[in-house]
């Protein structure tokens, strides 16, 4: 192999790409939340049979599932600006992220509440409990250890993906990683620290996943 | 300065139908041979002891932790600074490939685990040989319970297949962006990229739930 490496210009870049790294985490929280947050609206509006927000969750999460991320990505970016919008690469990333957690988040919600059978409903009332009392104690717990699991990975999928940062030009770790390889075209070098970045990023979430899951379910999920 | 950016014409028609149909070449060649390579595999992980598995797992989950905008990135570049430059769409079939693989492996090898042992011991004890069962019993058994999630990942597959265009393969994202920056006109472009998408996937994730729920009874 004639390539040789270069680890020193990495080394030194170290600090800018941890900060790289940082916004990842950053973007994929917020995108998390924010997900979850509106998951559980289109959930609601979903099981409900009122029709207009039916409609739109039916459609939010049709849109969501099938069309690419990198589309979402360019739609926020690109497509806004036909509107007079124009996001910045952070807000654009962070809101197709946001649409897209939504979206498949919605299903794992509605699908974690119907799992629960009926006669659960029927048995608190029968001892007397209150609804909020019902969900609180009954349905809620039940539904987060179904729905734990595909969220754990919803979030691993959405630090993954915050990755495609680097074609709108944010500066998440592989947008970063982008601008310091061209600057010192060491891009070989540049690239594996980001893969093993992300490789550590990833496996740290999903231990602390299992961490918390145990604490939270005891062991018996 | 009007000349610098022109509308969007019929003309273009032949462009963007490159692009679908490089989109669905490389998907294609993704999902068949991340699709076999992903039941050998599979079948081996099935088959192997614990600590061969540990460590076919622990290769397979980089594949999985690491984004796949940065393997496609990381492979190029190694083919190129060792001196073996690939075209994008080699290049980017054989890492979409690795990377289908990847997740199919995990598809398959439940597959194959979901066929209880005693119908292999029965199979065995009809006198079949151990190739016989596989292809006889485990093969069509394990194969028909993955088909649902099979269809997950294939349709995740032809999603990700847009992120091959950051090594310069024309697909369909690509040819758009390209479109774009010369019409100045991202809405109409765009949505009717995202029409492309939609009605190839959303039809196949419907009948993928269909199947789900028709095996669940």
């Amino acid at each position: 192999m004639e390539y040789e490496f270069h680890w020193n210009i990495v080394l030194q870049k170290m600090p800018e790409l941890l900060n790289g790294a940082f916004v990842t985490l950053h973007v994929s929280v917020l995108a998390m939340l924010l997900g979850v947050v509106i998951a559980v609206l289109l959930a609601i509006a979903k099981m409900n049979n009122s029709k207009p927000f039916c409609y739109v969750a039916t459609v939010w999460v049709e849109i969501a599932r099938n069309t690419p991320a990198l589309f979402q990505i360019y739609m926020a970016y690109f497509g806004l600006g036909a509107f007079g919008i124009h996001l910045s690469p952070y807000v654009a990333v962070l809101s197709a992220l946001v649409f897209i957690n939504a979206g498949y988040l919605t299903e794992t919600f509605r699908g974690g509440f119907q799992s629960i059978p009926s006669t659960q409903y029927s048995a608190s009332k029968s001892l007397g409990m209150t609804s909020i009392q019902t969900y609180r104690y009954v349905i809620l717990p039940q539904m987060l250890r179904r729905i734990y699991h595909p969220m754990t990975n919803q979030f691993v999928w959405s630090i993954l993906m915050s990755s495609l940062g680097i074609l709108v030009g944010m500066s998440e770790l592989s947008g970063t990683t982008q601008r310091l390889q061209s600057l010192s075209f060491r891009t070989l070098e540049f690239f594996i620290v980001a893969a093993v970045m992300y490789f550590i990023i990833t496996k740290l979430v999903l231990f602390g996943a299992s961490l918390l899951s145990r604490r939270l379910f005891k062991g018996e999920i | 300065m009007n000349s610098l950016f022109t509308p969007l014409s019929w003309d273009d028609t032949g462009y963007i139908l490159t692009g679908v149909w490089n989109t669905i070449t490389i998907s294609v060649v993704a999902i068949v041979v991340g699709t076999l390579l992903g039941m050998i595999v599979g079948f081996a992980r099935a088959e192997s002891n614990k600590a061969v598995n540990v460590l076919f797992g622990s290769v397979l989950d980089i594949l999985r932790s690491v984004p796949l905008i940065i393997q496609l990135i990381l492979f190029s570049t190694f083919v190129g600074a060792i001196g073996h430059p690939m075209n994008p769409f080699l290049a980017g079939s054989i890492v979409l490939s690795l990377y289908t693989m990847a997740f199919m492996s995990e598809v398959f090898r439940g597959g194959f685990e979901s066929v209880s042992k005693s119908m292999q011991t029965a199979a065995r004890s009809l006198g079949m040989t151990y190739w016989q069962t596989v292809y006889h019993i485990r093969f069509p058994i394990g194969l028909r319970a993955v088909l649902p999630s099979w269809m997950g990942v294939a349709l995740s597959v032809i999603k990700d297949s847009a992120l091959v265009s950051v090594i310069g393969y024309m697909e369909l994202l690509r040819t758009s962006e390209q479109l774009i920056s010369r019409t100045q006109q991202p809405l109409e472009i765009l949505i009717g990229v995202g029409i492309f998408y939609f009605i190839i996937s959303y039809p196949l994730s419907h009948y993928g739930r269909y199947l789900e729920r028709k095996m669940a009874i």
